[in-house]
C-alpha cells in the first residue's frame, strides 16, 4: 500500500499536461420560471512540451449534485394487490449526476482508475450493507440508476466532448427542470491510454432565488409562520371570491 | 491560455412562460396546466356541491407532483374552497353551527391521529398505497350508494312519485350525552357526530379531501339532519379541519407548497361559479348520477394501477431521519 502512495506522488506531477479552470459563470438560479438549465463547457489543456505520442488525449467531465442516502423499494403481490415490500438503503447517491466522454466510457477510462476517482455512474453511488433477507442487492441500485436516468438525474453521455488537436474541447450537460439546490461537484479528467493523468474540480452554485428562495426558507425555519401565511391566502382566497361573485350576481 | 467556461443557459424557451417552478414540491409545471386543472375541478364542485379534493389530489398524482405535497396542499386549496361556500351558507342561515362544532371536535381528533398514521407509513414507505387504498375503498363505496340510489330515484320520478323522507330511528337515540340542535331540530346523542366527524378528520389528513362526500351522505342518513342545513354544517366544519392538517403537515412534512395552492384557487374559485350556472340548469337525479359515474372512474382507475403488474418494480424515496 505504502509504495502505491509513493508512487502516485512520484507520478502524478510528472505528467506536462495539466487542466487550469476558470469559470465565467459558476452560478444557477432557480427562479420562479426556472425548467432546467443548460452547462456549456470549453477548455484548453496546458502543456509545457509537445504533444506526447500513443493514444489521444482524452477529457471526461462529471457533475454531481448534494448526496444523500435514499431509500429504495420493491413491490411484491400481497393478497392480489402490489404492495412495496422489500427495501435497500442506498448510503450516498447524487440527487443529480452526469458523466460526457470523449470516447466511449470504457475505452477512455480503465476499471481501476474508474473504481478510485469514482467516475462511472454506478460508481458515484455508495451501497452497503443490504439487509440479510435480500439476495440480489445489486438489483436495487441498477433500478435507481434506471430510475433516476428515465428522469433525466443520471445522464452518461458517451462521445459527447469535443476534443480539437488534443488541446481544445468542449462539451453541454444539460440540467433537468426538476433540481436540487446545492454545490455541484463538477471535475474535469485529462485521460491518456485509460489513465487519469489530471484533473480539476470545482462547484457550480445551484440556488432558489427570489420568492423561491423566500417561500422555501419560510417553510423549512418558520413552518409554523408559513402555514398561518398559507391559511391567510386561501381564507383571503374564498372571502374575496365570494365578494366578488355575490357582486355580480347583484 | 487556459480558458474555462461554464456558461448556463436557460433551455426550452419556448415553454418558458408557462412553466413555473414550485418551490416546495421542487418540479417544473405547465401554469396553465394548473389553472386548467382547478378550473375543471371547480367546475365539478360547483356543479356537485363537493370539494372536489377527491379528483383533484388523484390528478396531482398524476401530474407527477409527490404525494405528501399533493395531499398538503389540496388541504390547503379546499379551506379556500370551503370558506367562499360557507359565506354563502351563512347569508342563507343553513349552518348548525352547535353540531358543527362537535363535528369539528370529532375532526380535529380525527386530524391528529390522521397525519401521526400518515408520517408513521411514510416512514415504512407504505403512504401511497394506504391514500390509493383508502380512495379506492370510499370512492367504491359512496359511488355505488350513490349510483343505486340515484337510479331508484330516477325510477320513482318517473313513474310521479315524491321522494321518501327517511330518518332513522333505533340505536342511535339509545346511546347517553344527548344533546339539542336546535337549527337541525333534532335531540340526538353527541356520540355519533363526534364519530363522523372523527373518521372525516382521518381521511382529511389522509387523502387529501374535505370529506364532504362522506360527511353529508351520514349526516343524512346516520344523523338525520335535514337537507337543507348539510351542506352548510359540513363545510363549515371542513374549513377548520382541513386548516388544522394544513397546519399539521406545514409543521411536521413540510410539505403544503403555496405556489400550488394559489394556482389552483384561481382556477377553482373561477371554474366553481360557472359549475354552479351549469348546476342549476340539471336535475338533482342527473347530477347525481353524474358525480357517482366520476366517482367510480377515478376509483376503478386507482384500482385498476393497484392490481395490475407495475411497469417499474422499484421506487426510489428518501430515507426517513435525514
Amino acid at each position: 500500500m505504502r509504495w502505491l502512495v509513493a508512487l502516485l506522488f512520484m507520478t502524478l506531477p510528472a505528467f506536462s499536461e495539466t487542466v487550469v479552470l476558470g469559470l465565467s459563470q459558476n452560478k444557477i438560479a432557480i427562479t420562479t420560471s426556472f425548467d432546467g438549465s443548460e452547462i456549456l463547457v470549453f477548455g484548453a489543456v496546458k502543456r509545457e512540451t509537445t504533444i506526447p505520442d500513443g493514444p489521444p488525449l482524452e477529457v471526461i467531465v462529471t457533475v454531481a449534485g448534494p448526496s444523500e442516502p435514499v431509500s429504495v423499494r420493491r413491490k411484491d403481490r400481497r393478497f392480489g394487490i402490489w404492495v412495496n415490500t422489500d427495501a435497500v438503503e442506498v448510503d450516498r447517491a447524487p440527487s443529480f449526476y452526469a458523466v460526457a466522454a470523449s470516447g466511449a466510457l470504457n475505452e477512455v477510462l480503465n476499471e481501476v482508475e474508474d473504481l478510485r476517482y469514482k467516475i462511472s455512474i454506478p460508481h458515484a453511488i455508495r451501497s452497503v450493507g443490504a439487509p440479510m433477507s435480500i439476495i440480489d442487492a445489486a438489483s436495487f441500485t441498477e433500478a435507481l440508476i434506471r430510475i433516476r436516468s428515465k428522469e433525466n438525474l443520471y445522464q452518461l453521455m458517451e462521445n459527447h466532448i469535443a476534443v480539437d488537436d488534443q488541446t481544445l474541447f468542449r462539451g453541454r450537460i444539460e440540467l433537468p427542470a426538476a433540481l436540487t439546490e446545492g454545490d455541484y461537484e463538477t471535475r474535469i479528467f485529462l485521460t491518456r491510454n485509460g489513465k487519469v493523468i489530471s484533473s480539476y474540480e470545482t462547484s457550480i452554485d445551484v440556488r432558489k432565488v427570489g420568492l423561491e428562495r423566500w417561500l422555501f426558507s419560510l417553510s423549512r425555519e418558520q413552518p409554523f409562520l408559513y402555514g398561518l401565511m398559507s391559511l391567510a391566502i386561501a381564507i383571503a382566497a374564498g372571502w374575496a371570491a365570494s365578494a366578488a361573485f355575490s357582486l355580480l350576481r347583484n | 491560455m487556459a480558458a474555462w467556461h461554464l456558461i448556463s443557459s436557460p433551455s426550452k424557451d419556448y415553454w418558458g412562460g408557462m412553466q413555473i417552478f414550485l418551490p416546495i414540491a421542487e418540479v417544473s409545471v405547465n401554469a396553465f396546466l394548473l389553472l386548467g386543472l382547478g378550473g375543471m375541478v371547480g367546475i365539478l364542485s360547483g356543479m356537485f356541491g363537493v370539494g372536489g379534493g377527491f379528483l383533484m389530489t388523484p390528478l396531482l398524482f398524476f401530474i407527477g407532483i409527490p404525494p405528501a405535497v399533493a395531499v398538503a396542499t389540496e388541504a390547503n386549496q379546499i379551506v379556500a374552497s370551503s370558506f367562499s361556500g360557507v359565506l354563502a351558507h351563512f347569508r342563507r342561515k343553513t349552518v348548525d353551527l352547535k353540531m358543527g362544532f362537535v363535528l369539528l371536535i370529532g375532526g380535529l381528533i380525527g386530524a391528529a391521529l390522521g397525519v401521526m398514521l400518515f408520517n408513521y407509513l411514510k416512514s415504512q414507505g407504505q403512504v401511497d398505497l394506504l391514500v390509493k387504498l383508502c380512495y379506492v375503498v370510499f370512492l367504491g363505496v359512496i359511488g355505488s350508494l350513490m349510483f343505486i340510489e340515484s337510479l331508484n330515484a330516477l325510477r320513482k320520478t318517473a313513474k310521479g312519485g315524491s321522494l321518501p323522507t327517511r330518518r332513522k330511528h333505533g340505536l342511535i337515540h339509545k346511546l347517553p350525552f344527548k344533546m339539542r340542535f336546535r337549527v337541525s331540530g333534532l335531540y340526538i346523542s353527541v356520540i355519533p357526530p363526534l364519530l363522523v366527524g372523527l373518521s372525516v378528520g382521518v381521511l382529511a389528513a389522509i387523502m387529501g379531501v374535505g370529506g364532504g362526500f362522506i360527511m353529508v351522505p351520514a349526516m343524512i342518513y346516520l344523523l338525520g339532519m335535514p337537507t337543507k342545513v348539510v351542506i352548510g354544517t359540513s363545510l363549515f366544519q371542513i374549513i377548520f379541519v382541513t386548516g388544522f392538517t394544513t397546519m399539521l403537515h406545514a409543521t411536521t412534512n413540510y410539505t403544503v407548497d403555496v405556489v400550488l395552492a394559489v394556482l389552483l384557487l384561481i382556477g377553482g374559485v373561477i371554474g366553481a361559479q360557472i359549475g354552479t350556472r351549469i348546476g342549476v340548469k340539471l336535475k338533482a337525479e342527473q347530477l347525481r348520477i353524474l358525480l357517482a359515474f366520476m366517482v367510480l372512474l377515478v376509483c376503478g382507475k386507482l384500482a385498476f394501477d393497484l392490481l395490475m403488474t407495475p411497469a417499474e418494480m422499484f421506487s426510489v424515496g428518501a430515507v426517513e431521519g435525514h
